[in-house]
């Protein structure tokens, strides 16, 4: 059983670091800002969701492991919030660059 | 090398290399980005320590609200900035800056290096009577008992800074608001974020405070969080700042310090010492300090960020 729970772990973490790392490949090869936001902000997003996922089971408790949600749940409402106000500030200054 | 131990060295490096960018950053406003990554680095430093207390306070003061506090000053200094950088440092003094920085880090490794592999510790004495406070967590028995003075002082500094903040303002602004009169709409996305945060935040912050009297947490953090949503609900203009004038406010600042104070010089009556507390009655004296403390940080901070008054009071 613990085998099973570890595989999950790894698998589920595993797939997590490796939307991070297109997220940051995105965010370091893509040509205007717009799609590096685009490129960050969905990576991370599932990136974490997979790692807080893999991280689910490893939980002390029951509590523990709706603090891990709440973790990714407020990055995605600060990550969503900030893409849209880099966004708007490209969009107002005239230029993607 | 165990993983722990090349995470260890990665973060390190890390440092160094986020450190280096700030420094050579172009423009204010990267270099403050830079400073509030380089200190949110810094506080997983500090977890990897084990010392949790001191990461939280790096993540909400060190990164969070300095952070908020050097944007806001990197804005107001853009437009002097293009015309600053022509008048820069020449090539012999910026030589000399570098090597001051490089020999006080130099010294300050040596020192650390230096150290003695068991250096002298009070952390014994400290847990030993960590009993006779009523409390759990050694790091708030030594910021509200045992080093108790320090910490009402480092109040006073809080409340000092928010009357030199005020003191910039001009004299026909006094005890006016600070801010610009409103001219936009609540900004719609900043003001989705606060209305869903701010209720969350106040949860936390007040949590933070409470279990620091046993676990990671106490004033100085918990206060920071409800400060940075009293920010963010000022920043999507959902509220805007009170009258620099205002009674509640100024007695809300100076509440903590005050109560602090008043805490101390009651020990000396009752308990026989100066900030002593009487035994059997430490833990709620300490948390009564403590609420007031939460609530003058709480206040300071984000008047500090809403900067000097710029509206003149009602008459």
């Amino acid at each position: 059983m613990s085998l099973v729970v570890d595989l999950f772990s790894i698998v589920a973490i595993g797939a997590g670091v490796f939307f991070f790392l297109a997220g940051t490949v995105g965010l370091l090869r893509f040509p205007d800002a717009l799609s590096r936001l685009h490129a960050l902000t969905k990576a991370d997003n599932l990136g974490l969701g997979l790692v807080v996922l893999g991280l689910l089971p490893r939980a002390e408790s029951p509590l523990a492991a709706l603090k891990l949600v709440a973790i990714w749940a407020l990055v995605q409402l600060a990550g969503a919030s900030a893409a849209q106000l880099v966004g708007r500030a490209v969009r107002r200054k005239g230029t993607a660059a | 090398m165990s993983v722990l131990q090349a995470l260890d060295i990665g973060l390190a490096f890390l440092v160094f290399a986020v450190a280096a960018w700030t420094i050579f950053a172009p423009g204010a406003f990267a270099a403050t980005v830079g400073y509030v990554v380089y200190g949110l680095l810094l506080s997983l430093v500090w977890i990897r320590l084990f010392a949790v207390d001191v990461a939280l306070t790096e993540a909400a003061i060190g990164s969070g609200v300095t952070g908020v506090l050097l944007i806001g000053a990197a804005a107001r200094l853009r437009a002097t900035e293009s015309g600053a950088q022509e008048k820069s440092l020449s090539g012999a003094s910026r030589v000399f800056a570098a090597a001051l920085c490089a020999l006080v880090a130099l010294a300050l490794a040596a020192v650390v290096l230096l150290l003695p592999d068991q250096g002298p510790s009070l952390a014994p004495q400290s847990m030993q009577h960590l009993a006779e406070t009523g409390l759990g967590n050694p790091v708030t028995a030594v910021l509200i008992a045992y080093r108790a003075f320090d910490t009402m002082l480092e109040k006073v500094v809080l409340v000092l800074a928010v009357v030199g903040v005020w003191s910039l303002a001009a004299d026909r602004y006094w005890g006016g608001a600070p801010g610009e009169v409103r001219a936009e709409l609540p900004e719609p996305t900043l003001a989705f974020l606060a209305q869903i945060l701010a209720p969350l935040g106040i949860l936390v912050g007040i949590h933070v405070f409470w279990v620091g009297a046993d676990a990671p947490g106490g004033a100085f953090q918990g206060g920071a969080i409800l400060a940075a949503m009293w920010i963010i609900v000022m920043m999507a203009r959902l509220t805007e700042a009170p009258q620099t004038n205002a009674v509640w406010l100024r007695l809300a600042i100076v509440a903590g310090p005050l109560v602090f104070l008043a805490a101390g010089v009651a020990g000396a009556i009752i308990a026989g010492g100066f900030f002593a507390y009487p035994p059997g009655f430490a833990k709620p004296a300490i948390l009564f300090i403590e609420a007031f403390m939460v609530l003058s940080i709480a206040l300071a901070l984000p008047m500090l960020v809403a900067g000097p008054p710029r509206r003149e009071p009602p008459r």
